[in-house]
């Protein structure tokens, strides 16, 4: 969940070694063959294991894809794209690759937005308690979407749940059962999502904000602007650059609703909060005869869409630099 | 970060009279009201979730909105954690949580060190590799590695888990660390190199101990990450329930006990609760940590 990233910092990986300018070439020279072999022993430890659980997989499931799998212990008979066929005719794979899209499209603005306004209020010091608010704010990102999920089963439950009551108070008698209608179960799942990791990009907002230095906006109140015009002129250009960022860094981060959906809903009712994830799952672990072929074709098909929304959010963040600098 | 407001700026003026400096001050308290109403709802789940545990089972049902239980039942703890097994639960997703957080610390600091210090045939590549993989969902990679597992007879054991948590997408931990070494001043290996000290010796007793605020943060985010865990645990304990973690044996517990509620939520309090005591103690780390994301 936590993504934490430094995007440019590794492609400099040279440049502190010619850092002092003087002795370039003569320092790259340095790293001996009894170095490299050090070097490739620190390595060593995570080449292993992500070479394993992560490269591995990548690759492998596009091998698993192409084959007749039925169960883990089974054998796999070559189908070629028989599996890619039959996701593509598979309505219901359709139906989830739009609840995941219509899930992000509900999710990251909600999370985008709000987080930005509270994130300014909570920025200002003339705020009182302003630290109290951000850790009640954050609270509930270090907690177990799991456990979550499970929880939020009661507190939406139509009968005895405390939801049900509050509306008891303000005179709704009929319980309404959030969860277990598909009518309003996505929304109140997105809800519940964006209640859980509101605080990251709140978070992630405050420290673009803290990089706007405090003398810029003195120096605006004494010439007279208002909050408004603030915001306008001098905030908000500030802040783009930072929009971007936290947009591509939130999207990414609504492809992992698989904990909270399937401990909060399972995917239903009717299917309704089936995102692809909980689709892979329910055809590798959750069938009685698991189709392993048919569900890593989903799963490269699901790569696919994610890797396709993160280029076009690298092109719209790449866009927007060049248009920035011919404003300039 | 100290901000200074602008009345204290200039102490020289004269104070503005006291009713006008309470109007000037009343947004700001009607923008803490607004806050704090909408904290309390903020919050409600878990102040339920605790109030709940401390119910009898039939008091939950007819409650309603009552915080306050009439007689705190205690003995939803006991059957939560002797009777559901989360005494099991908690020292699994202990020694999980744990090993995986040594795990992933060491071998980043490792390759981040390396990454972040040295230019070498292969080092653009590697990191080409790892930013390119940044994104990648677990229900992508999980039939693999599964099918892995199975085959290094990994499946069923706590090793097997600890293992693809800590081989997963922690690619983050790496670049955070090879961004903090790479600014390091070379003058510190060097005068070390001329006291006689080798690769592994500059590492372990120079680098490491100077890049302690990464480690915390590193250390704090991968356990929250892995006591959070949910996916692979899952996946791991299909057919050995004495390996769940907490996260998966809650789901397994209201599978079997749906009607439980004060045991279910006495569950997740006991769940919770560790990782929330943490949080408040270790606050400013988690939000460094995150913030770091956005700071580059």
């Amino acid at each position: 969940m936590a993504r934490v990233m430094t995007p440019d910092a590794p492609l400099a990986t040279g440049r502190v070694l010619r850092s002092d300018g003087r002795k370039g070439p003569k320092v790259r020279q340095a790293v001996s063959r009894r170095q490299t072999l050090w070097i490739w022993l620190f390595l060593l430890p995570t080449v292993l294991l992500y070479g394993l659980y992560t490269l591995y997989p990548i690759v492998a499931s596009y091998w698993y894809s192409l084959v007749e799998w039925n169960g883990f212990q089974a054998d796999q008979r070559f189908v070629g794209i028989a599996n890619y066929r039959a996701v593509v005719a598979d309505p219901a794979f359709w139906s989830s690759v739009k609840i995941t899209l219509v899930f992000m499209l509900l999710v990251a603005p909600a999370r985008i937005l709000l987080s930005l306004l509270l994130a300014m209020v909570l920025n200002s010091p003339r705020l009182p308690l302003r630290g109290f608010f951000r850790t009640v704010y954050f609270l509930p990102v270090v907690t177990t979407t799991a456990i979550v999920g499970v929880v939020m089963q009661f507190v939406f439950d139509p009968a005895s749940g405390p939801v049900t009551s509050m509306l008891k108070l303000v005179g709704v008698d009929q319980g309404i059962d959030f969860l277990g209608d598909s009518g309003t179960a996505l929304v109140t799942a997105a809800a519940v999502y964006v209640w859980k990791f509101f605080g990251i990009t709140m978070i992630y907002w405050m420290a673009a904000l803290q990089t706007v230095p405090n003398d810029v906006y003195e120096a605006a109140r004494i010439d007279g602007a208002g909050a408004v015009k603030i915001f306008r002129h001098i905030t908000l250009p500030l802040l783009m650059p930072f929009l971007l960022i936290i947009t591509v860094l939130t999207v990414e981060d609504t492809f992992h609703a698989f904990d909270l959906m399937q401990t909060m809903t399972g995917g239903g009712p009717f299917f309704s909060t089936e995102i692809i994830e909980i689709y892979i799952y329910r055809w590798a672990f959750n069938a009685s005869i698991p189709q392993l072929g048919f569900a890593s074709a989903a799963a490269v098909l699901f790569g696919v869409i994610v890797m396709l929304v993160g280029v076009v959010q690298a092109w719209a963040l790449y866009s927007g630099r060049k248009d920035r600098g011919t404003v300039r | 970060m100290t901000l200074v407001t602008p009345t204290r700026q200039v102490p020289a003026a004269p104070k503005p009279p006291l009713g006008r400096r309470l109007a000037r001050r009343a947004p700001w308290w009607i923008a803490v009201l607004l806050l704090a109403a909408v904290a309390v709802l903020w919050i409600y789940p878990f102040i339920w979730m605790v109030s709940a545990s401390l119910k009898s089972s039939m008091e939950v049902f007819t409650a309603g909105l009552r915080i306050i239980p009439q007689a705190f039942a205690w003995d939803n703890y006991s059957r939560a954690w002797n009777d559901a097994g989360f005494s099991r639960y908690m020292v699994n997703t202990v020694i999980v949580t744990v090993a995986t957080v040594a795990i992933v610390v060491v071998r980043c600091a490792l390759c981040g060190y390396v990454l972040g210090r040295y230019r070498f045939p292969g080092s653009r590549v590697i990191i080409g590799i790892l930013v390119a993989t940044l994104f990648v969902p677990t229900g992508y990679t999980i039939i693999p590695v599964v099918k892995l597992s199975m085959e290094l007879n990994l499946l069923n054991s706590l090793t097997g888990m600890v293992l693809a948590l800590s081989g997963a997408a922690n690619v983050s931990a790496i670049l955070i660390y090879a961004g903090y070494f790479r600014q390091l001043p070379k003058e510190l290996e060097e005068a070390a190199v001329v006291d006689g000290a080798g690769f592994f010796r500059v590492f372990f007793t120079i680098m490491l101990p100077l890049s302690m605020p990464v480690t915390a943060t590193v250390a704090l985010l991968t356990f929250l990450s892995t006591w959070n865990a949910f996916f692979l645990p899952l996946v791991f304990s299909f057919s050995s329930p004495q390996l769940r973690t907490l996260s998966v044996g809650m789901q397994a517990f209201v599978g079997e006990n749906a009607t439980d509620w004060s045991g279910m939520a006495a569950a997740g309090v006991v769940s919770i609760l560790p990782i929330v005591v943490l949080f408040l103690f270790l606050q400013r780390f988690f939000v460094e940590g995150i913030a770091g994301a956005v700071k580059s």
